[in-house]
């Protein structure tokens, strides 16, 4: 009989569902206890979990009477419970610092709905994160966008609803791709489960005329998550998503939903294809290559950007290239370096998100730059928390930002294919430069005193509800400084984690 | 102010430049005639513009023909690929062993396994349960996306723009009144929920199931609103029994399912009775289960409806 502690992933998968229809009769503000303290719980059992992993290793967990490849699958490692783990914090944190202006951007008799929605999300990336079925991977993907969608346009102004009509198509899109790719495979191995795919599939690429299917089921299994993810040349919607989003939904969408559909890519290629399947596909050099172009061209468009909020959309765009490209460089060096960036970079997004709009709030409610200047010293903590994230964008040591380019340099290095080192060096060098450049740019907008008068900061104007979001933006900051600093613990944690995994 | 930067304001949210620039043309009183007018003005207004010239003129540029041709030609390729992986796949209804393992348990156990004389019911309530708990909250997810969107509520619905929303209030479209389509919702109605509930209860015995029960009663309430008007429907179903319909069910699946995949999980017997396949009480949970998701459906189904033709569930 497995013990108690692996039942938890079914607790929190079904405990989120329970709370997010309980949610919706609920009235705003114990709705927001609800979801704060359930966030709370779900962080809680997580740990014991993670610790659980570290010292029994990874286990499945049936759904149900029927074993494998007929039931339903969990599964539970060091690496699923370590990137849920964050994936919890970053959203604990964002729904504790967004409050304030979700107060405001949002209707208050659609708030409940609002805390439903995150409930759903939340299960969505557990389950995504859990699962070890690719078609209940397909069902919890649809809830994801569904449910990203509706934090989207929830702040009811003409320009959510337009970026989220146009990140819905795209997403669907996506799905729908997706969809197409899962089908194939079932109809070429006849399983749904990982494992048992993964076996057939071993069995079948030894007969060559397979490998056309096969390589088309993998490409837009690939296509559908990268449209999802914004993979460059799909990362158009981002700006305008994530630019007008109220806070909280940018920095959830922007830190873990475009993240999970990653996840699940790599979990994929890991414990569906294996490195036998792989080899026969050109994917990892398709990949790499987009992601490249990913980085410098996100960072060319976010250098172009006059609106602050845009900027680090545009920014997300190149760091999801970077996640790509580390995929592309492959290996296990490769997997640990796109897994590290994406905690690194969910950490540090969503500290930005978080800060941006105060900054607006004393520049006059303008997110343009030219509104923005000296808002860091009208409101000193905000400015010092976006300046942290900025810093760790760059790739400052200290900040996580650092480490993981630092890992991925390596993770390069360690190929010795120099076709692929030359390519990561250079664009991580030019990405590094063109990051410098719009992020020195801003801080130097946002701390400097236009008239080089006295000083900005009046402490008698206080911004309501400070304590929540600088206990919050505090935490994030922590996590962001202990990736930076004990990045090789995370790695090496990380490495566990994969060598269990497949 | 160029006709691009008031358009822009008015999508960033500001209604009220927009208001203030309409209000000065003529337009007529009644508020559809209105709503198509102030359409038309816009339109000429922007072909009239330097930047709606370029607009329309962009829709010429190479770029624009090349972006058609290119994308033409990308699914015309994507097709002949479909099509060529499709022949190439394993040939439907010849011996496969491999694939054939899940789909062979199913199909020669599934009764005895399941006490569900409908095999798909049994797959996706017993054997893939926890996929349909996922797709019954899909549908919960998209109801509260239509719910943000559509319920009116003082953010999404302006002064300047009340007599818009007032197009969208049920007095406006109500058809009670209509004595054809009254008497034959009366004789209609009653049959469809008959109908609805015996697809319903029998998932477990024949095709149907909660899905496909729960779509066409809903389908049944939407009649009866529109036979009847929506005060009819609102004396049933207030926003607040929906809403608890819907909590009711949704709880009830996730938590007995939870129960049943902890059972089993842990390899404890679950003390469902399975019943005698073929009667009305069998399959063990898929009943109750069929009922909680056509519970989910049909309430998904007129929220829908209900939120597209007034904006509001129940009493708005």
């Amino acid at each position: 009989m497995p013990s108690f502690v692996c039942s938890f992933p079914l607790f929190m998968i079904v405990g989120c569902l329970l709370s997010a229809a309980g949610s919706m009769l609920m009235r705003g503000k114990a709705a927001r206890n609800l979801a704060m303290a359930f966030g709370a719980v779900l962080f809680v059992m997580d740990s014991v979990l993670l610790a659980w992993t570290v010292k029994h290793g990874a286990f499945t967990y049936s759904m149900g009477e029927f074993p494998a490849p007929w039931g339903n699958e969990l599964r539970a490692g060091v690496l699923e419970c370590f990137m849920l783990l964050v994936f919890l914090l970053v959203m604990l944190c964002s729904g504790m610092a967004g409050y304030r202006f979700l107060a405001e951007d949002v209707d208050e008799s659609k708030l409940p709905l609002y805390a439903s929605l995150m409930h759903l999300l939340t299960a969505a990336l557990c389950a995504l994160i859990f699962t070890n079925d690719i078609f209940t991977g397909y069902v919890f993907l649809e809830i994801l966008t569904l449910s990203s969608c509706g934090l989207l346009i929830v702040r009811e102004i003409g320009r959510t609803t337009l970026a989220a009509v146009r990140y819905m198509v795209l997403n669907l899109l996506g799905s729908g791709l997706f969809l197409l790719g899962v089908v194939l495979l079932y109809d070429i191995t006849g399983h749904l489960l990982m494992v048992p795919m993964h076996e057939a599939l071993t069995e079948i690429i030894a007969d060559p005329s397979m490998h056309l299917s096969l390589a088309f089921a993998a490409g837009i299994l690939t296509i559908g998550l990268a449209i999802k993810s914004g993979l460059f040349p799909f990362h158009f919607w981002m700006p305008d998503a994530y630019g007008w989003a109220t806070p909280t939904s940018a920095s959830v969408l922007s830190s873990l939903v475009s993240k999970a559909y990653i996840f699940l890519l790599l979990k994929i290629y890991l414990r569906v294809f294996g490195p036998e399947v792989l080899s026969i596909l050109p994917l990892s050099r398709i990949l790499l290559v987009l992601g490249i172009l990913g980085v410098v061209l996100g960072s060319v468009s976010a250098l172009r950007a006059g609106n602050i909020n845009r900027m680090v959309a545009f920014s997300s765009a190149a760091q999801i290239g970077y996640i790509y490209m580390s995929i592309g460089i492959g290996g296990t060096e490769g997997y640990t370096a796109a897994l590290f960036h994406i905690l690194a970079h969910a950490v540090t997004k969503s500290i930005l998100f978080l800060s941006t709009p105060r900054l607006a709030d004393v520049s006059g409610e303008s997110l343009l730059f030219r509104n923005l200047q000296g808002a860091g010293r009208k409101d000193p903590f905000s400015g010092a928390f976006f300046t942290a994230g900025a810093l760790s964008m760059i790739g400052v040591p200290l900040f996580a930002g650092f480490a993981s380019k630092l890992v991925i340099a390596l993770s390069a290095v360690d190929t010795g294919n120099l076709k692929k080192i030359i390519p990561v060096m250079i664009a991580l060098a030019a990405s590094s430069v063109l990051n410098a450049l719009y992020f020195i740019r801003t801080l130097i907008r946002i701390w400097h005193d236009p008239d080089g008068s006295d000083d900005l900061y009046d402490p008698a104007v206080r911004l309501p509800e400070t304590v929540p979001y600088t206990a919050a933006c505090a935490l994030l900051l922590a996590a962001n400084l202990f990736l930076g600093l004990f990045s090789w613990e995370a790695v090496d944690l990380i490495r566990l984690g994969l060598s269990m995994f497949s | 102010m160029s006709i691009r930067e008031r358009l822009d304001r008015y999508l960033a949210g500001d209604f009220e430049g927009m208001a203030e620039f309409l209000d000065t043309q003529e337009s007529p009183d009644t508020p559809r005639e209105k709503v198509k007018n102030e359409r038309k003005l816009l339109t000429e207004k922007l072909a009239e513009s330097r930047q709606g010239q370029a607009v329309i003129s962009a829709e010429k540029t190479v770029f624009t023909r090349l972006y058609r041709v290119v994308s033409v030609t990308c699914c015309i390729v994507l097709t002949l690929v479909m099509l060529y992986c499709i022949a190439h796949l394993p040939r439907y209804g010849y011996d496969n062993p491999r694939a054939d393992e899940v789909v062979r348990r199913y199909v020669e156990d599934g009764l005895a396994e399941t006490g569900a004389v409908n095999i798909v019911a049994g797959m996706i309530l017993d054997y893939r349960a926890f996929d349909t708990l996922g797709e019954s909250h899909v549908l919960f997810t998209a109801l509260l996306c239509v719910t943000i969107l559509l319920r009116i509520d003082t953010k999404n619905m302006r002064r300047e723009f009340e007599d818009y929303y007032t197009v969208r209030r049920d007095h406006y479209y109500d058809t009670g009144r209509d004595a054809i389509l009254r008497t034959i919702g009366l004789v209609v109605v009653p049959c469809i929920f008959v109908y609805g509930i015996y697809i319903l209860l029998n998932g477990q015995v024949s095709p149907g199931g909660g899905f496909s029960g729960g779509a066409v009663m809903g389908a049944g309430l939407i009649i009866w609103s529109q036979a009847r008007g929506f005060s009819h429907v609102d004396r049933l179903l207030t926003a607040r029994r929906l809403n608890i319909l819907t909590f009711a069910a949704l709880a009830f699946y996730s938590l007995s399912k939870c129960y049943v995949f902890f059972m089993g999980a842990n390899g404890f017997p679950n003390h469902i009775p399975k019943g005698i396949p073929g009667a009305i009480l069998s399959g063990g949970l898929i009943l109750p289960l069929d009922i909680a998701v056509g519970l989910v459906v049909t309430c998904t189904m007129y929220g829908f409806y209900s939120l597209f033709r007034r904006g509001a569930v129940g009493n708005a």
